[in-house]
């Protein structure tokens, strides 16, 4: 009898090794740059790139290789509600390039729009190339440089985009001068007519109030974004107000085959939307982010 | 130290926060403390005194005022000029930091000429003084960082660190006429 159990007990001690096993993903890559650890890893369709650490939380971009186009995370999918409010632009800049999967999809989307990557981290760019299939051509383009540099060189050069957007706050530390009030003026300049600006934020931290407070002061009012899944907001502004609701909805019906493809239920995004004249979730008192004042890192605290 | 950790503030609204930043910042204070060693040896050759002292720090409390009131006008200009952010960011620290950086290094051999008495003791003396300049650039470090720009604008922080110099270099000073006013009294006595 206990030699029975013994083998059950080794037969459900192997099962359970083999499954992990098969759970556990595979390094495909693994460098030091500049500014961090990357690594690629592969965890059988999915392709995942991390920054320093191996844990989910870390996870900068995925994409499935069987679909590249579909889009696996949430805040990506989010950043799309943007379309809703300029459904045709034809300037795209992109600040931060992670895997590059918002370039390729948005490339696909509209393969007569200019789209301006930035990113800090030349490797990371070298590494969206060979792994997540991030391509450039006469209309997309790749900058390495820092984010609030090349604005602020673009305004020079009389510039302008249709839609911006914000997308270098996923790693372990923040850029603290790309949250300030001067540098979102800087990007509402070089917003076009009816440019759009789309911000992936700090849901979670002290940073919300602050960052809140910031956007409403240089932009009004804003749309925020939520998946009710997880955690992300979404920030959603634009340069000279918004187009009505009925407007909004108008173009919704557009996009709804438009943007199946790639997993984006943009009819739940839309009733996701909510103005922060009717709903504002942090103090009226709270101090402004400023080029003077910007402990973004160590606000960032849960 | 606290000037050294705020500049990367300073710069990185027009110069990024890329690595080279702190390239430039290290290398300008560097450079400008080994200038003001030199400076300040010299110095102390010169009838060193009490007062002199006090001077250097006053002298050092104005100079530092620029990074707050005119950082902004000198970092657009230079912004437009040099188009590579690494030079960018070397100049826009020259103009800045060098000049208060090189009369803050007067200081410390001032202050071994001002300590030492005898020969004997000079490697005590300086000693001494090494350690006290380095514990308060680790502090200087610390409270900036991890405090200080947690609840306070750049430029207030700025302006204390000049005021917190002023004071200093008065207080040497008065310390100086004080001593000279009991000197004559004991001599006429």
């Amino acid at each position: 009898m206990p030699k029975q159990l013994n083998h059950y007990l080794l037969l459900i001690i192997n099962i359970f090794v083999v499954f992990t096993l098969a759970a556990q993903a595979e390094v495909i890559h693994q460098e030091k740059s500049l500014y961090r650890n990357i690594l690629v890893e592969d965890n059988g369709d999915l392709r995942c790139l991390k920054f320093n650490v191996k844990s989910t939380k870390s996870q900068q971009s995925c994409f499935y290789k069987s679909q590249p186009h579909k889009l696996v995370f949430n805040y990506t999918k989010l950043l799309m509600s943007g379309l809703l409010l300029n459904p045709e632009p034809k300037r795209i800049l992109i600040i931060g390039l992670g895997g590059g999967t918002m370039s390729n999809t948005l490339a696909q989307l509209f393969p007569n729009t200019h789209i301006d990557n930035v990113e800090i981290d030349d490797a990371v760019i070298k590494v969206a190339r060979r792994y997540f299939g991030f391509y450039e051509n006469e209309w997309v383009k790749s900058y390495n440089q820092d984010g609030r540099i090349f604005i602020k060189r673009a305004l020079l050069k009389k510039q302008s985009y249709d839609w911006i957007i914000l997308d270098a706050f996923n790693g372990d530390y923040i850029p603290e001068h790309l949250l300030t009030r001067e540098f979102l003026q800087e990007t509402k300049s070089l917003l076009s007519e009816n440019g759009i600006l789309t911000a992936n934020t700090f849901s979670l931290s002290e940073l919300y109030a602050h960052e809140s407070a910031t956007y409403k002061a240089v932009f009004g009012d804003f749309y925020q974004v939520r998946n009710l899944i997880n955690s992300n907001r979404i920030i959603l502004v634009t340069r000279n107000g918004f187009i009505s609701r009925a407007k909004q909805s108008k173009i919704l019906k557009q996009l709804v085959t438009k943007l199946q493809k790639y997993d984006v239920d943009i009819k739940l995004l839309y009733r996701n939307m909510t103005l922060t004249q009717q709903h504002q979730d942090w103090p009226d008192n709270t101090r402004l982010l400023t080029d003077q004042f910007s402990p973004a890192n160590l606000l960032n605290v849960n | 130290m606290g000037i050294e950790l705020l500049a990367g503030r300073i710069l990185a609204p027009f110069f990024g926060s890329s690595v080279h930043i702190w390239g430039s910042i290290i290398t300008v204070f560097m450079l400008s403390l080994s200038l003001g060693y030199l400076l300040g040896g010299k110095l102390s050759t010169r009838s060193a005194s009490l007062s002199h002292y006090g001077i250097i720090f006053i002298i050092s409390s104005i100079t530092l005022l620029p990074i707050a009131t005119l950082s902004q006008t000198l970092m657009e200009t230079i912004f437009i000029v040099i188009e590579d952010s690494r030079y960018g960011s070397l100049a826009a620290s020259m103009a800045l930091f060098f000049i208060p950086t090189v009369i803050l290094g007067m200081l410390s051999p001032y202050s071994v000429r001002l300590l030492v008495k005898e020969s004997s003791q000079s490697g005590q003396v300086a000693g001494k003084l090494y350690f006290i300049s380095t514990l308060g650039s680790a502090l200087g470090t610390i409270i900036t960082s991890f405090y200080l720009v947690l609840w306070f604008d750049i430029n207030l922080i700025i302006y204390s660190f000049c005021l917190l110099l002023a004071c200093l270099g008065l207080f040497a000073i008065i310390w100086a006429r004080s001593q000279q006013l009991s000197n004559l009294a004991s001599n006429h006595a």
